[in-house]
């Protein structure tokens, strides 16, 4: 059996949360406040992801802010920047709109730009 | 001069929340005054995610968080002018700004809602020692440039201060292809929330240096290097730890400032330990029927905090324009032992409903009292596992407490 | 074929050409970094001295009380902020006020008006904020305060509105003497001059030794200071100076001609010209501050910087003929108080020097007015509004701690002389040296150069040569 020691960062509480594993199985899960800290921990011990925040080109003289709909593989990030490098969003383009999609998640607008 | 009900200077989140909160109150005639080309103030360079967990109870980036105010603001049709600063106010509330249509012109307000925001403390307020090339930045200038014009302003990068804005960017430079070899802070415990140590370094295996600060930056044109040293409990560099880390950029991270320029002007008093205005429960300051709301009142750590503050004010200033809502009997509210701050300053204990009571501790406490007392008379007595300055504290005075109140209140944190 | 080339934009280079081109001269000045005011005249503490310090019969005395009683004038045709506040040496001993004394006694002699001893609650009444432990104060009502870069600037616009010409990024590396001298840049470039001037300050021993006159030696001394808010620009009205000691004269607390309050400097000698601040320069002159004032609000300071300065070994300026170069003018070890003699040094070099070398002759349509640089803030409702009507920019605040427009940061970057980067156009427009520092202007300033040039903002620099802003675009 192992033991875990995360910081949960789904909010600003930072709660300390101990996970207790076996064999790649999570066995208990402690330390947590809200239920969104339980499943960070179950996901954070077998695969950690991340929204990804960045920018993407736009056809006029502005940067798009973007995220990603749903986190993505933690080691995937630096490979979903590189790939919104070569993306030029049309404009108009509105909140929410998808820009793109990575790894099957959508990469979506955060701002209107006209 | 024309006249309005209601001027809000800055059109951020403090001001487009407080804008809403007094139309929805019954005072429609209000004017937003926004120096940028658009509204939402700083929100707009912070693409990060994390703002409205609190109030919409999903992770929201700063642009998507601006933009619910700002559709509320224009499904409201409340008036606003971009590309307007104010350049004064005065004690008789009346509002001095500039843009390129209008030129100069004055407005005389009912009320006035500061919500002009905060801005980062400098390199030059350090007195670090060392040459002055390019490549030093403060966090939110590089963030800037990195989010909102597309540009990297360095490769290598050293970060003095770990507050939020220090430490995002960390992450932010490093997604763009940047190397970010240290993070200092000069104080033994991060000032930036935890979830941001974890996301923004840990995740990219980014050094953090506690106790620690830039004592020299070296380079003639652009930083090709600095020196970093240890510092001892009085925050004092000591002999011997230095450590040359090469770069080509140092990003300072070091503290928000409340933007009190034109607050000062108008004679509104100012705190010394927000570096706000002094005000009332209902934000309310000095000066009668000017109210403060959001980072130029108190640097807050979460924009969620910033909103519902801002609605306070809104309301409050809609209350004093429509039903001419005065100060009536003003007690004092100070921090104590282990108190950095607390606000309000002042409450009125005339008025009606609960007051929260914001306030930061001076160091990190754990298994401690947060203690509010009515001169000797305890009020409240709150267990807390752990307090940090990084991390706003709140505490809830009830209305009967406050109908009640007969000498000062006073916030303390006692350790057993 | 100039007929007279000025080495070095500095203050007294400056005041120099401008002198120069108010005759029928071809005249230019060359600069070796990418903008003039780069050395002392960068970072001085602006003080138009009274002139008592000077030993009498010196030419630091001559041109230090000639210089004062001219600044006023020049600095309203400049369009340059000055104000004179007076001075006050503060003695905190009985044996300093014998100091005072002997000081006010020299001033006198130098030819200075106005030197009054001050005592006690009279000390206190003009000065409520000096430490108590003060016992008495040397007066100069003569005293005043300049932006030395301001000046500098403004002198070479106006000399360059007034025909003459700027070289920068032209940094002498050597000079043929023939029928005329010929002087060559480190990027190959020449020019010929019959009359060459050299006031190239910290590198004027250098200079000197290219036509083989070897007769000084430059001295660098560096000087820390520490800039405080606006806010405490009033906490003094008077520079205040420690009475000079045999270790010097310590360091002074003043108020600057922009409202600022003015801290420093340190004297360190120094081997090379590097404007590195030091972490025991800038706690010296903390401590020195708190000595004259207890209460200097140091919580205040917003930048620290250095100036280096450059002093002879004949410890008094040296203004005369090369011996074994005619037409070849040495103008160096223009220390304290260089900038107070600058507008006479000039008068000097032209009317007692150049005329004994060349014709001279009065230019007719000479202007000796600039606008100034650092206006619009300053004009009523109405007057600004004229400006906006005509050209909108003015109504545009770029910089919102100064309060400067982008009208202005444009005009800093298209009039004389010319602003090609984020610190000329600082130095000009006072654009990122407020309380901030730069920190929301920044990303717009570098945008209107960008714009006004017409290249990228890759290529934007803090300072020239490798100084840029950014590395490259993130996507």
């Amino acid at each position: 059996m192992e033991k875990v020691n995360l910081t949960c960062i789904e909010c600003p509480l930072g709660c300390d949360i101990i996970v207790e594993t076996d064999g790649g199985k999570v066995l208990s899960v402690l330390g947590n406040t809200c239920p969104r800290g339980d499943k960070y921990a179950r996901e954070e011990v077998v695969c950690p992801k991340r929204v990804l925040t960045t920018t993407v080109k736009t056809d006029v003289d502005k940067m798009l802010p973007v995220k990603s709909k749903e986190p993505i593989e933690k080691g995937r990030l630096f490979d979903a920047v590189k790939t919104l490098s070569g993306i030029t969003a049309k404009t108009p383009v509105k909140i929410g709109e998808k820009v793109a999609v990575f790894d099957g998640v959508e990469i979506i607008a955060c701002m209107d730009v006209e | 001069m024309r006249n309005c009900d209601i001027v809000i200077i800055g059109g951020g989140p403090a001001g487009l929340a407080a804008a809403v909160s007094a139309y929805d109150n019954g005072c429609k005639d209000i004017l937003i005054l926004e120096r940028d080309d658009i509204l939402g103030g700083i929100l707009n360079q912070c693409i990060h995610n994390g703002f409205g967990l609190t109030r919409f109870k999903e992770s929201m980036t700063g642009p998507e968080y601006a933009q619910r105010f700002i559709t509320e603001v224009k499904n409201r049709n409340i008036p606003v002018k971009l590309n307007t600063t104010v350049l004064s106010l005065t004690n008789d509330k009346i509002v001095t700004a500039i843009n390129d249509v209008d030129g100069v012109f004055q407005v005389k307000a009912k009320a006035v809602i500061l919500a002009m925001g905060c801005r980062e403390r400098s390199k030059g307020a350090l007195n670090i020692a060392g040459a002055r090339p390019a490549g030093i930045y403060s966090a939110g200038t590089a963030q800037k440039f990195v989010n909102c014009k597309g540009w990297l302003p360095g490769k290598n990068v050293v970060i003095l201060g770990s507050g939020d804005i220090g430490l995002i960017m960390a992450r932010r430079m490093t997604l763009e292809g940047a190397k970010v070899h240290a993070v200092c802070e000069i104080m033994p415990h991060s000032s930036g929330l935890k979830r941001n140590i974890v996301q923004c370094l840990n995740d990219f295996d980014i050094p953090l240096y506690l106790s620690h600060t830039i004592t020299r930056i070296d380079g003639k044109d652009r930083v090709i290097g600095v020196e970093i040293s240890q510092v001892d409990q009085n925050r004092r560099a000591i002999k011997g730890t230095e450590k040359y880390i090469k770069c080509d950029t140092v990003l300072f991270s070091v503290g928000l400032i409340p933007e009190n320029e034109l607050s000062k002007g108008a004679g509104v008093e100012l705190s010394l330990g927000t570096k706000g205005a002094v005000v009332y429960q209902n934000r309310e300051t000095s000066l009668s029927g000017v109210f403060a709301c959001g980072n130029v009142l108190q640097v807050h750590d979460l924009v969620d905090f910033v909103s519902e503050e801002s609605e306070l004010a809104g309301k409050s200033a809609s209350d004093y324009v429509l039903n001419g809502e005065k100060i009536k009997n003003s007690i004092d509210c100070q921090a104590k032992d282990g108190v950095s701050y607390v606000l309000p300053q002042k409450i009125d204990t005339l008025k009606s409903g609960d007051v929260t009571l914001y306030f930061r501790v001076k160091g990190v406490y754990k298994n401690c009292k947060v203690v509010v007392k009515d001169g000797e008379n305890t009020l409240l007595s709150i267990k807390k596992r752990i307090v940090a300055p990084g991390e706003m504290e709140r505490v809830i005075l009830k209305e009967d407490k406050i109908k009640s109140l007969s000498s000062s209140v006073q916030v303390s944190v006692e350790v057993d | 074929m100039f007929d007279v080339a000025v080495i070095g934009g500095g203050v007294v280079g400056g005041l120099l050409l401008r002198k120069l081109s108010s005759y029928n001269l071809k005249v230019c000045l060359l600069e070796k970094e990418n903008d003039v005011a780069m050395g002392q005249s960068k970072a001085n503490s602006g003080i138009v001295h009274a002139g008592f310090d000077a030993k009498p019969n010196s030419l630091k005395a001559k041109f230090n009380v000639l210089g004062n009683k001219m600044m006023k004038g020049v600095a309203e045709e400049l369009g340059v902020k000055y104000s004179n506040n007076g001075s006050l040496v503060v003695a905190f001993s009985e044996e300093e006020i014998e100091t005072l004394k002997d000081l006010k006694q020299r001033g006198e002699q130098n030819g200075v008006d106005g030197l009054e001893i001050v005592y006690g609650d009279d000390l206190f009444a003009l000065e409520p904020n000096l430490s108590k432990t003060a016992v008495a104060g040397l007066l100069a009502r003569t005293g005043g305060i300049i932006c030395p870069y301001e000046l500098t600037i403004s002198a070479i616009g106006n000399a360059m509105d007034n025909g003459a010409e700027l070289f920068t990024n032209f940094e002498v590396v050597k000079i043929e003497k023939g029928d005329c001298y010929t002087l060559y840049s480190s990027n190959g470039e020449q020019i010929s001059a019959k009359v060459v001037v050299n006031c190239a300050g910290a590198g004027s021993q250098k200079i000197a030794n290219l036509v083989g006159d070897y007769s000084f030696e430059i001295g660098l001394r560096r000087g820390e200071y520490i800039l405080l808010d606006k806010e405490s620009g009033n906490f003094v009205s008077r520079t205040l100076f420690f009475t000079p000691t045999k270790k010097g004269k310590g360091i002074l607390v003043s108020p600057t001609a922009d409202g600022n309050l003015l801290l420093g400097p340190t004297a360190d000698e120094v081997l090379e010209n590097v404007t590195d601040t030091t972490k025991d320069g800038l706690e010296s002159v903390m401590v020195k501050a708190k000595q004259m004032c207890d209460k200097v609000p140091l919580y205040n300071a917003i930048t620290s910087f250095s100036g280096v300065r450059a002093y002879s070994d004949k410890h008094d300026f040296i203004i005369e003929e090369s011996k074994q170069n005619k037409g070849f003018i040495l103008v160096a070890g223009i220390e304290s108080p260089g900038l107070t003699s600058a507008p006479a040094i000039a008068e000097y070099v032209v009317d007692e020097l150049i005329s004994k070398l060349l014709r001279l002759n009065k230019k007719e349509d000479f202007n000796p007015i600039r606008k100034p640089d650092y206006f619009f803030s300053r004009l009523s409702i109405e007057e600004k509004n004229e400006i906006i009507k005509a050209n909108p920019s003015y109504g545009r605040i770029i910089c919102r701690c100064e309060q400067i427009t982008e009208g202005e940061i444009i005009r800093a970057l298209t009039e004389n002389p010319k602003a090609s980067d984020l610190d000329g156009v600082k130095r000009r427009t006072r654009a990122g040296m407020g309380r901030c520092q730069g920190g929301f202007c920044q990303p717009y300033v570098a945008e209107i150069i960008a714009k006004v040039k017409g290249v990228s903002l890759g290529e934007i620099t803090k300072k020239g040569k490798n100084s840029t802003l950014l590395v490259g675009k993130t996507k």
